[in-house]
């Protein structure tokens, strides 16, 4: 009796592909010319990017007094952005770095986008403290290099100067993470390309790779080791954003579960911005056999746990304020529920919260629809959090003969909207120039849950031998393929 | 420049068990070229483990000595600052600042040390024999015996896994 067994794994991507189709497929959107759709979105992008622009120009040659801000709230719009900023960021390092570490192999349809996606989102977030500084030519004084001013050196006590240099760090080691994943497929859009400027530029920045095994042999390793570089850094990135409040001694600020909080937070508000993104790239770019249903379910999943960790942090924030005998601590929890920014607090329990729990329904995840719109949702909420967390706190603070309420100006609503300009104009370039799907990876997983052809080499005997019969010269100016 | 004679295969199973076949023949592997990084290759044709692990660790251990002393230095020795009384050389204050600067190094130098082991350098040229190999043909190069009545051994081994083609280069 012949017994059949199911295939262990199910196949990664859809359709029965060869090799051959991966390189084609992924290549056709950036060898052919951009569609009407890709220029309509990447004009209104622009137009979005000059607004801010022009608002950021404004601001600074005017000063800080565009802003919304008073004497008691020092911090809102620009922190919150860029906190929201930052957070965005971090699920292109977990889909790159943590979920590698961990051997999940759907990720590798989606890693180079969400990487992307981090690093144009990391550039938004350091814009922002960078405005901030109101004299944002003279940022170069957060570097400790020697100065006329003693030397006096920085504070390295300060959280501010640690957020600095993770924010540095972070970025630099995203752009070379994602540079590195890039090179075998610059290569291979190389090898595709006319002879013209765009082979020249190709072949100038894949840096001569030319699928060497030995060289593919170091660069598993160097994976490996980016991979256990970054995966404690984006932990330690949002850690630090968060010390920057939980160093202070404000009352809704100043609380230890905030590193923790912060990072479950970063990494669902940038699983849902990667969901944002990639349900309709997938649709517009024709990549849906890539980033299937089941990708979706996956990150679904992430999206699910990370909005419980938040959920979870909410209460206890709350309940240990509830609980404690300091009055300011109580006030400050109460005012954030029911206060004048009450509203956006139920925008950011509903949307980060309550909505999510729809994912742990599998016909809510694989609704492809149902979970972009959640996405939004989320996005919106995440927002809302950082501007509810830093907002209230200031408005409120120990005096309240110094309370005083915050509207952001139309200045700043600008720069916000700037900054989504900045990021979807990078995104879209990106989309058009650079190969979405890491193409390689792709190659690498194509064949699981698929049967492979036989192993055992042909029969000798049948051979028919004639020692150089099969041997060609070959002066090396034509391809081998055949 | 070696000579060497190329075989292109259409799988990976293919060149797998034509490289382990090689080294069972006493044949010379000189490389093999191939769209994706093929698991067990490494081990089928005897590559020893990459050594950059230890580059890593020696720049990540350099970066937080460095970066932890010169902390100390700044803040301690050469300016003291008073800030709310804390002390001057309160090294819990100096992790953070300390760990990224070891990533940074530790990251950054381990990539420029992968780039210049294995010569992949800014407008360097790509041999236009292997062009395949970056899309979806897998290359197995060997070195060209001396012995002609090798080079039969070679094209046979060649033929039984299924070599789409065979071709003789210099490397």
């Amino acid at each position: 009796m012949t017994e059949v067994y199911p295939p262990l794994r199910q196949p990664l991507v859809a359709g029965d592909k060869s090799l051959a189709d991966v390189t084609q497929e992924v290549c056709a959107p950036l060898e052919r010319r951009s569609t009407a759709l890709w220029w309509l979105a990447f004009l209104a992008a622009l137009s979005l990017l000059a607004l801010g622009v022009a608002a950021v120009y404004y601001q600074v040659t005017t000063g800080i007094g565009t802003w919304g801000l008073n004497r008691s709230v020092g911090w809102a719009f620009d922190i919150t952005n860029f906190v929201f900023w930052i957070g965005i960021g971090h699920a292109g390092t977990l889909i790159s770095a943590i979920l590698f570490l961990f051997r999940q192999r759907w990720r590798t349809a989606v890693n180079r986008s969400a990487e992307a996606m981090t690093i144009f989102a990391v550039t938004c977030a350091g814009l922002f403290p960078v405005i901030h500084m109101g004299r944002p030519w003279l940022f170069y004084w957060m570097l400790p290099i020697p100065n006329t001013r003693g030397p006096l050196w920085i504070n390295f006590d300060s959280a501010l100067t640690w957020d600095f240099f993770a924010i540095t760090t972070y970025f630099l080691i995203s752009l070379t993470f994602w540079y590195v994943g890039l090179l075998p497929d610059l290569a291979t859009v190389r090898d595709r390309a006319k002879p013209g400027w765009r082979r020249r530029l190709l072949a100038f920045v894949s840096l001569g790779w030319n699928g060497s095994y030995r060289t593919w042999h170091r660069y598993e390793t160097l994976y490996l080791l980016l991979a256990g570089l970054a995966t404690p850094l984006v932990v330690s990135v949002h850690s630090i954003v968060s010390m920057d409040f939980a160093t202070s001694m404000l009352p809704g600020w100043h609380t230890t579960i905030f590193p923790p909080y912060f990072v479950a937070g970063a990494i669902f508000s940038g699983m849902a911005m990667v969901l944002t993104l990639m349900l309709i790239a997938r649709k517009v770019m024709h990549l849906q056999d890539y980033i299937t249903v089941r990708h979706v379910d996956a990150m679904g999943k992430i999206v699910l746990a990370t909005s419980c960790m938040v959920g979870l942090a909410y209460a206890i924030e709350m309940f240990s304020a509830l609980l404690s005998p300091n009055p300011y601590e109580q006030f400050t929890f109460l005012n954030r529920a029911q206060g004048p920014l009450g509203w956006g607090y139920a925008i950011m329990v509903t949307c980060n919260v309550l909505l999510p729990q729809l994912l742990w329904l599998r016909r809510f995840r694989t609704n492809l629809a149902a979970v972009w719109v959640l996405s939004i949702f989320i996005n919106v909420g995440m927002w809302f959090e950082r501007f509810v967390i830093i907002t209230t706190s200031l408005e409120r603070d120990f005096l309240p003969s110094s309370w005083a309420d915050y509207a952001p100006t139309s200045i700043e609503l600008a720069t916000l909207a700037g900054s989504f300009g900045l990021f979807f104009t990078c995104f879209l370039l990106f989309c058009r120039f650079l190969p979405m799907i890491a193409i390689a990876e792709i190659k690498g997983v194509l064949r699981i849950g698929r049967e492979g052809p036989a192993v055992e080499p042909r029969d000798p005997a049948s051979a028919e031998a004639s020692a150089l019969a099969g041997v060609s010269r070959l002066d090396g100016n034509q391809g081998v393929k055949p | 420049m070696k000579r060497v004679l190329v075989g292109s295969f259409a799988t990976e199973e293919h060149i797998l068990g034509a490289a382990r076949a090689a080294r069972e023949h006493g044949l010379r592997i000189a490389d093999a070229y191939t769209p994706y990084a093929v698991h067990g290759l490494d081990r089928a044709m005897g590559l020893r483990p990459s050594r950059l692990p230890w580059v890593c660790f020696g720049l990540g251990l350099l970066g937080a000595v460095f970066k932890l002393a010169f902390q100390f230095w700044a803040m301690a020795v050469d300016w003291p600052i008073n800030v709310g009384g804390k002390p001057w050389n309160s090294l819990p204050a100096y992790v953070p600042v300390t760990f990224e600067v070891m990533v940074l190094l530790a990251g950054l130098g381990v990539v420029l040390a992968f780039l210049l082991r294995c010569r992949l350098l800014p407008g360097k040229q790509a041999t236009p024999l292997f062009r395949g190999a970056t899309d979806d043909t897998f290359l197995l190069a060997l070195e060209r015996p001396e012995d002609p009545g090798d080079v039969s051994v070679v094209s046979q081994l060649f033929r039984d896994f299924h070599a789409v083609r065979v071709a003789e280069s210099e490397l």
